[in-house]
């Protein structure tokens, strides 16, 4: 187990190595760079040669690029320092800091609705498949699968407003601060980004469900004389998880992707919302910070599900 | 001596797009206390759909027990409620199946797996539960059944699985064991020592057997009692030396021609059965085993022939007696 940890921890310093220069060098190829916002921004002409110079250097953006990423990874590794914002020149890991709680929080909540909301329906369909209830499960898992959350949030947020004059509780606090207050603004956005997951959940955990329900060590709990509520949460639901989880791994980006969109709908100060807006602004060390954050909780949770099969499944041990 | 377990006219049927498919169609039989009544016969004879009738655990849909019986200890089991057949299963009457690779649970340990009947039928606790279970499996030979016990399945060779399932079986005393082609599985040596094991654990606890095999030598050396299936039907029954020495029926007697003999002449070619077994979901009229059969005459295409006494308790369901002519 010892060992099988730190083999997979070493391995995420070659993959954060080549994400952080792929991210260094793409982000720079968007067309449009940053000294043309800022001299526009600053009613300077695109054309003003000097000053154009002036800021490029005093950005540093005058380097090559290998240059500047070497100078950027040079700070990262020897003082974990992301960098500072172009635009605001904060450091750019205080900006991440004071975001990155609002995004766990919907990605969590959202992954939570996913989960609870998915797995009894899935297992319900299965037990009672082919009835009416098995129906209506899957046919909301295809309408769960066919709304774009982007659109689903958009109505939430308007409909309301002009049918009752209701909107959805904006001003987002952190948690610690007031979780009632917290709570009341995250439950819409994360349901709506869970919704969407826990069509595929259901379909999965339906699936694996019945292909469960077939096997001969179910027959067995049967003939022992247990009850069914005990054969599907004993028996049956725990080998029925195990591929549920590896989804769980999948969901991670999508859900990071997910929060980009939903946080934009219902202003929540996340991540998400960071990124866009440094994006358009084209705060290279911003973004750059953003994704390998990113990357970094993905494999996280990734290495995490793989620890949860040893758990799940006694064939599955990490000593070697 | 009182049968212990009385089936009277059993039918399971299966009702699938191609048809209804008639896997046990109006099967009878009696089991004495402490007795091993073998049922044999090829696939899809409808062996194991008898004894997964007994126990209601036929698949529904598509599965069905639209007529019959099943009298155990003066009960109708297809009469009681869900919960008092759960009473029954794992109890009264346990059962062991044929795959012991895919019969037991891989995410539970074996001390939970033999445990679980203990704890659900006769009310004890998990500490009790798994002391009873670690002197089962000391009874069916795995030693160092306190550590064994915290292993999962798939630590387990094919032959300790199904002395697993043995313990399994026998964790709460049943009156009655039904055997799936418990052996079918396994390597050759490890079939006897599980069937002996089986055999002898059955008469210590004075526990009736149904064992559901195909294999004849099995019968041969098991049994007290045998029932010879086809297409559905209990062909022909009678104690197993009626029916190895004086087998009436030409199914059984073509089973028998197709047993090698260690005995006999080398060069001497088995008797096979020709043809395949009759597609159940479209039964011709008459005798189902007519197509496969030599002696057959106009009668058997018309009319189905139902058991019929030949000697003291030994039956068969044929027009013609063969022996005789």
């Amino acid at each position: 187990m010892q060992t099988y940890l730190i083999r997979r921890l070493l391995a995420l310093i070659p993959t954060l190595f080549f994400a952080s220069i792929i991210v260094f060098s793409v982000i720079r190829l968007i067309p449009g760079d940053i000294i043309d916002l800022m001299l526009s921004e600053n009613d300077f002409g695109a054309s003003d040669r000097e000053t154009r110079a002036q800021i490029t250097e005093a950005l540093g953006l005058h380097e090559p690029i290998y240059v500047q990423y070497l100078v950027w990874a040079k700070k990262l590794v020897l003082h974990g320092d992301l960098g500072n914002s172009l635009w605001q020149d904060t450091p750019v890991i205080d900006d991440i800091k004071a975001r990155l709680p609002y995004t766990l929080e919907l990605g969590a909540l959202g992954l939570f609705f996913a989960l609870v909301i998915a797995i009894p329906i899935g297992i319900y369909s299965a037990i009672h498949q082919e009835t009416l209830g098995d129906h209506v499960g899957r046919t909301i898992s295809i309408l769960g699968l066919s709304i774009p959350s982007f659109w689903l949030g958009t109505m939430v947020v308007i409909m309301p407003a002009i049918w009752w004059g209701w909107s959805t509780p904006t001003g987002a606090v952190p948690f610690l601060d007031d979780p009632i207050r917290n709570l009341q603004v995250f439950l819409t956005p994360s349901l709506i980004l869970g919704l969407a997951l826990s069509a595929v959940t259901m379909r999965m955990t339906r699936t694996m469900m019945l292909e469960v329900l077939r096997q001969d060590y179910i027959r067995t709990a049967w003939a022992k004389g247990l009850k069914e509520r005990v054969i599907i949460l004993r028996h049956a639901m725990k080998n029925a998880l195990i591929p549920v989880i590896t989804l769980i791994g999948l969901f991670v980006p999508i859900l990071i992707g997910g929060t980009v969109i939903i946080e934009q709908i219902f202003t929540i100060p996340g991540i998400g919302q960071l990124l866009l807006e440094s994006v358009s602004a084209r705060d290279y060390p911003v973004i750059t910070g953003i994704f390998l954050v990113v990357g970094l909780i993905v494999i996280a949770t990734n290495l995490v599900v793989d620890l949860c099969y040893g758990f799940l499944d006694p064939k599955v041990r990490y000593d070697d | 001596m009182p049968a212990i377990l009385q089936v009277k006219n059993l039918k399971t049927h299966f009702f699938t797009d191609a048809g209804v498919v008639k896997a046990v169609d109006g099967v009878s039989f009696d089991v004495q206390a402490g007795e091993t009544l073998a049922i044999v016969g090829e696939s899809g004879s409808g062996k194991s759909i008898t004894a997964l009738s007994i126990l209601g655990l036929i698949p529904s849909p598509p599965g069905e027990i639209i007529d019959g019986e099943v009298i155990f200890d003066g009960r109708d089991l297809l009469e009681l409620s869900d919960e008092e057949v759960r009473e029954v299963r794992g109890n009264q009457i346990a059962m062991i199946f044929q795959e012991p690779m895919t019969s037991l649970n891989p995410v539970l340990t074996i001390g939970e797996q033999v445990a679980e009947p203990i704890e659900v039928h006769k009310n004890l606790p998990r500490d009790a539960a798994m002391a009873r279970c670690v002197e089962l499996l000391a009874k069916v030979q795995i030693s160092d059944g306190e550590n064994r016990a915290r292993d999962y399945p798939h630590q387990f060779s094919g032959g300790m699985r199904q002395r697993v399932m043995i313990a399994m079986a026998l964790s709460c005393s049943p009156k009655l064991i039904i055997s799936d082609e418990p052996t079918t599985a396994l390597d050759v040596t490890v079939q006897a020592q599980v069937l002996e094991l089986l055999k002898e654990l059955t008469q210590e606890q004075g526990a009736a057997q149904i064992l559901i095999t195909h294999d004849l030598g099995v019968v041969a050396r098991y049994a007290d009692h045998v029932n010879v299936m086809y297409a559905g039907r209990i062909v022909e029954s009678g104690t197993a030396i009626s029916i190895y020495d004086d087998p009436r029926h030409p199914y059984t007697i073509g089973l028998m021609a197709s047993i090698p003999n260690l005995d006999d002449d080398v060069k001497e070619k088995l008797i096979p059965i020709e043809g395949q077994p009759p597609n159940l979901a479209k039964l011709p009229p008459g005798c189902p085993f007519r197509p496969r059969c030599r002696h057959a005459i106009d009668r058997c295409a018309v009319e189905r022939p139902e058991l019929e006494t030949v000697a003291d308790e030994h039956k068969k369901a044929c027009w013609i007696d063969v022996n005789g002519q």
